[in-house]
C-alpha cells in the first residue's frame, strides 16, 4: 500500500506544475495592465501600475513571467483581491471557514441518504419503491442548484420567514465581531458553543438550514446510483445466498454482509461527490449571500479580479487534489485486494 | 492481394456486427419495460419539438432582428403575472417568460449538442490515441488529463469565461474545455482492453492499418461508455451553460436562454408585504423547464447506463 500511495504522492508535483502553468497560461489573455494585481499586496501600489509592470516585466516573454510569478505562489504571496479587499491568501483564509463548515454540514445528510436510498433501492429492484427513489434523487439532481436556492428562498424566508440567507443575523453578527467572542475554529457553530453562546449557535443553524438542504438534494443522487448499483452486484453473490440459505433474516444479510462490501466502490466515488460539493458551493453560496470562498470566487470573477480568479482556481485545485488522493488512500486501506497489488 | 484480404477482413467484423444489433434490440425491449425510461424519452422528444417548432409556437414579431432575443413591450421593472397574450407572464424589463422558453429550448439544444460533440471529438481522438499507442504519449496526455481533472468542473468554467469575457459562445467554449478530459480517459481505458483483444491481434496480422484497426475495430466495441456519459452530459452541462448565465456570464439580457430568464428573477424572490410568492411565476416557469430538460437527459442515461453496464447485463 506504501508504493501505491507513494506512486500518488510523486505524481503531485507534475499536476501541481500543471495546474500552475494552466492557470497563468489563462491569465495571459489578460492585458499586463490587469494582472498587475497578482503582484502587489497593497492596494495603494496599483497607482503606479506602469512601475508594476516594469518591475515585474509583465511584457517579457512567457517563461520568464512565469517563474516569477510561480516563485511567488510559492511563497503564498498571490496578490491583491480587489473585490475582497484585501490580500489573497488573506482572502482565502478568511472565507474558508464559513465553506468548511457549510461542507461539513452538508456531508452528513448526503452520505446518510444516499446509502439508506441506495440500499433501499437496489433490495426492491424494479418494484415501485425502487423507481420512487430513483425519481426523487434523479429529480434532486435535474434541479439546477440556482434553482432549488431560489425555490426554497421564495417559501421558507419570503412566504415563511424561517431560514434567513447570509451567514448570521445582525445582532449576533456584531457579538461574533466583538472582542467579548473568542474565535478558535472559524467555524460559528463550534465557536459559538466553545463560547457557550447557545442563540449564537441557533442563529448559526438557522442560516445553514437552506443551504445544506440545496447541496443535499443536488449531491444525493451520485451516492443513491453507486449505492444501487454496487449492492445489486453484491447481493447476487454466493455468499449472499449462502447466508440467505442458512436462514438469516433479510435485513441481517442486507445489512451486514452485503452492504459492507458493496461500500468500496462507494467510497471511491466519494471523491466525485466532492467534485459536486466543490461545484456546488460556488452556486448554493452564491444564491445564499452566504460569505464562504465560493461567493468571493464567483463575485470575483464577474468583475474581473485577476488574482482572487487565480488564487482561487488554484485552492480549488488543491481541495481536489487532496480530497482524490485521500479517497485513494481509504481505497487501499478499505480494500485488501488494492492492498496487495 | 487487395482483392483476397477484403473479404477476410469483413468477416473479421462479422462476429461485432450481431451483438451491436442484438444489444440495441434487448436496450429497446429494457428501456420500454421501464416506466422512467419511456418518460425521459417522451421529454426530450417534447423538446426536440419545441425547439424545432419554435417559430411556430412563439412567432418572433416581425421586423425582430434576432429570434432569440425575448420580445418586450416597453420597460416596465416589475414582473406581471400571467395574462391573455403572456401565458406565462413577463419579467422585469417586460420580457416574454413563454417566448422565452420556447425559444429557450434551441438555446439549449445548441449549448449542449456543440458542447458535447465537440468534448466527445477531442475526447475520442486523444482518448483513442492516448489507449492505443500506450508509452510515453500516454503518460504525457494522461498527465495534461489530469491537469484539467484537478479542477471542479464549474469552477475552471467560471475563471475561463471571466478571463475570455461573457457570452453564450464563450461559454460554450469554457464548458467543451471542461469537460473533453473526461471522455478522454474514459475512452483510453475502454481503448487499453480492447486493443488486447484477439480480434485486434488478427486484424494487425492481416496488415490493417493503425487508424483503420482504430477507426473499425477498436473504437466501435470501446465507445458505448462514452455515449452513456454524453446522454448524461447533454442534461448537465446545459445546467452549467444555465448557472454561468444565472451568475452573469453568459447569454446577455434578454436573450432566450433559460439560466438568463431565471437570474431576472434574483431581485423578485420577496414579493409584497401580505403577498410573498407575489412573483413565483419569474423562478417556477423557468425552473420548470431547465429541470425537465435535464430529467430527461438523466432518466434516459440512467436507462442506458443499466442496460450497458456488463456487471448486469443480463440479470434481468
Amino acid at each position: 500500500m506504501t508504493a501505491f500511495v507513494l506512486r500518488r504522492l510523486l505524481l503531485l508535483p507534475f499536476v501541481a506544475l500543471g495546474v500552475t502553468l494552466l492557470i497563468f497560461g489563462l491569465l495571459q489573455m489578460l492585458s499586463p495592465q490587469m494582472r498587475a494585481a497578482l503582484y502587489v499586496t497593497d492596494p495603494r501600489q496599483l497607482r503606479a501600475i506602469d512601475d508594476i509592470i516594469r518591475t515585474h516585466g509583465l511584457d517579457e516573454p512567457f517563461h520568464k513571467q512565469y517563474v516569477g510569478w510561480l516563485g511567488r505562489v510559492v511563497r503564498g504571496d498571490l496578490g491583491w483581491s480587489e473585490t475582497a479587499k484585501m490580500p489573497v491568501a488573506k482572502a482565502i483564509r478568511t472565507f474558508f471557514p464559513a465553506t468548511l463548515e457549510l461542507t461539513l454540514f452538508a456531508v452528513m445528510p448526503i452520505i446518510i441518504i444516499g446509502i439508506w436510498l441506495g440500499t433501499v433501492s437496489a433490495v426492491n429492484r424494479d418494484r415501485v419503491i425502487d423507481h420512487l427513489s430513483r425519481f426523487f434523487s434523479i429529480s434532486g439532481t435535474s434541479m439546477p442548484t440556482f434553482v432549488w436556492g431560489l425555490l426554497l428562498l421564495m417559501a421558507f424566508y419570503g412566504a415563511w420567514q424561517l431560514f434567513p440567507p447570509g451567514r448570521l443575523s445582525l445582532e449576533p453578527s456584531m457579538y461574533v465581531l466583538s472582542p467579548k467572542f473568542r474565535s478558535y475554529t472559524g467555524l460559528v457553530t463550534v465557536d459559538s458553543l466553545l463560547n457557550g453562546q447557545i442563540w449564537i449557535f441557533v442563529d448559526a443553524l438557522r442560516h445553514l438550514a437552506l443551504p445544506v438542504t440545496t447541496l443535499s438534494l443536488v449531491s444525493c443522487a451520485t451516492l443513491v446510483r453507486v449505492t444501487r448499483s454496487s449492492m445489486l452486484e453484491t447481493l447476487r453473490q454466493d455468499y449472499v445466498r449462502t447466508a440467505r440459505a442458512k436462514g438469516l433474516e433479510s435485513t441481517v444479510v442486507v445489512n451486514k454482509h452485503a452492504r459492507k462490501n458493496a461500500m468500496i466502490p462507494v467510497v471511491t466515488l466519494s471523491a466525485l461527490l466532492f467534485v459536486g460539493l466543490l461545484n456546488g458551493v460556488a452556486i448554493t453560496e452564491t444564491v445564499y449571500g452566504y460569505p464562504g470562498i465560493g461567493l468571493w470566487g464567483v463575485t470575483a470573477a464577474i468583475q474581473l479580479d485577476a488574482a482572487a480568479v487565480a488564487g482561487f482556481a488554484l485552492f480549488n485545485a488543491l481541495l481536489l487534489v487532496l480530497g482524490n488522493l485521500t479517497a485513494d488512500v481509504l481505497y487501499a486501506v478499505i480494500d485488501p485486494r488494492i492492498r496487495l497489488r | 492481394m487487395t482483392t483476397d484480404t477484403a473479404p477476410r477482413g469483413a468477416a473479421l467484423e462479422r462476429p461485432s456486427q450481431p451483438r451491436t444489433l442484438g444489444s440495441s434490440q434487448l436496450a429497446w425491449r429494457r428501456l420500454r419495460r421501464n416506466p422512467l425510461s419511456m418518460l425521459g424519452l417522451a421529454i426530450i422528444v417534447a423538446f426536440v419539438l419545441t425547439a424545432l417548432l419554435a417559430p411556430v409556437i412563439a412567432p418572433p414579431k416581425e421586423g425582430a432582428r434576432d429570434p432569440y432575443m425575448m420580445p418586450h413591450e416597453g420597460y416596465s421593472p416589475d414582473p406581471q403575472p400571467p395574462r391573455p397574450g403572456h401565458p406565462l407572464g413577463t419579467t422585469e424589463q417586460a420580457f416574454d417568460i413563454f417566448y422565452g422558453l420556447v425559444w429557450g429550448a434551441r438555446t439549449a439544444f445548441r449549448v449542449g449538442l456543440v458542447v458535447v460533440a465537440t468534448a466527445v471529438t477531442i475526447g475520442i481522438v486523444l482518448g483513442g490515441i492516448s489507449g492505443y499507442y500506450g508509452g510515453r504519449l500516454d503518460e504525457t496526455l494522461m498527465r495534461i488529463v489530469d491537469v484539467f481533472l484537478a479542477f471542479p468542473g464549474l469552477i475552471l468554467a467560471v475563471v475561463v469565461v471571466a478571463i475570455l469575457g461573457p457570452g453564450l459562445e464563450r461559454v460554450m467554449i469554457a464548458l467543451a474545455l471542461v469537460s473533453w478530459p473526461g471522455y478522454a480517459r474514459l475512452l483510453r481505458g475502454e481503448v487499453l482492453s480492447i486493443r488486447e483483444r484477439d480480434f485486434v491481434e488478427a486484424a494487425k496480422a492481416l496488415g490493417a492499418s493503425d487508424p483503420k484497426i482504430i477507426a473499425r475495430h477498436v473504437l466501435p466495441n470501446s465507445i458505448y461508455p462514452v455515449l452513456v456519459v454524453s446522454t448524461l452530459d447533454m442534461g448537465s452541462i446545459v445546467v452549467y451553460a444555465a448557472a454561468l448565465s444565472f451568475l452573469g456570464l453568459g447569454a446577455p439580457v434578454g436573450y432566450s436562454d433559460w439560466g438568463q430568464i431565471v437570474s431576472l428573477s434574483r431581485s423578485w424572490i420577496l414579493g409584497s408585504a401580505g403577498n410573498a410568492l407575489q412573483y413565483w411565476y419569474t423562478v417556477v416557469f423557468p425552473g420548470a423547464a431547465l429541470f425537465l430538460f435535464t430529467l430527461g437527459w438523466n432518466l434516459l442515461g440512467d436507462a442506458f447506463r443499466d442496460i450497458l453496464d456488463p456487471r448486469l447485463r443480463g440479470s434481468t
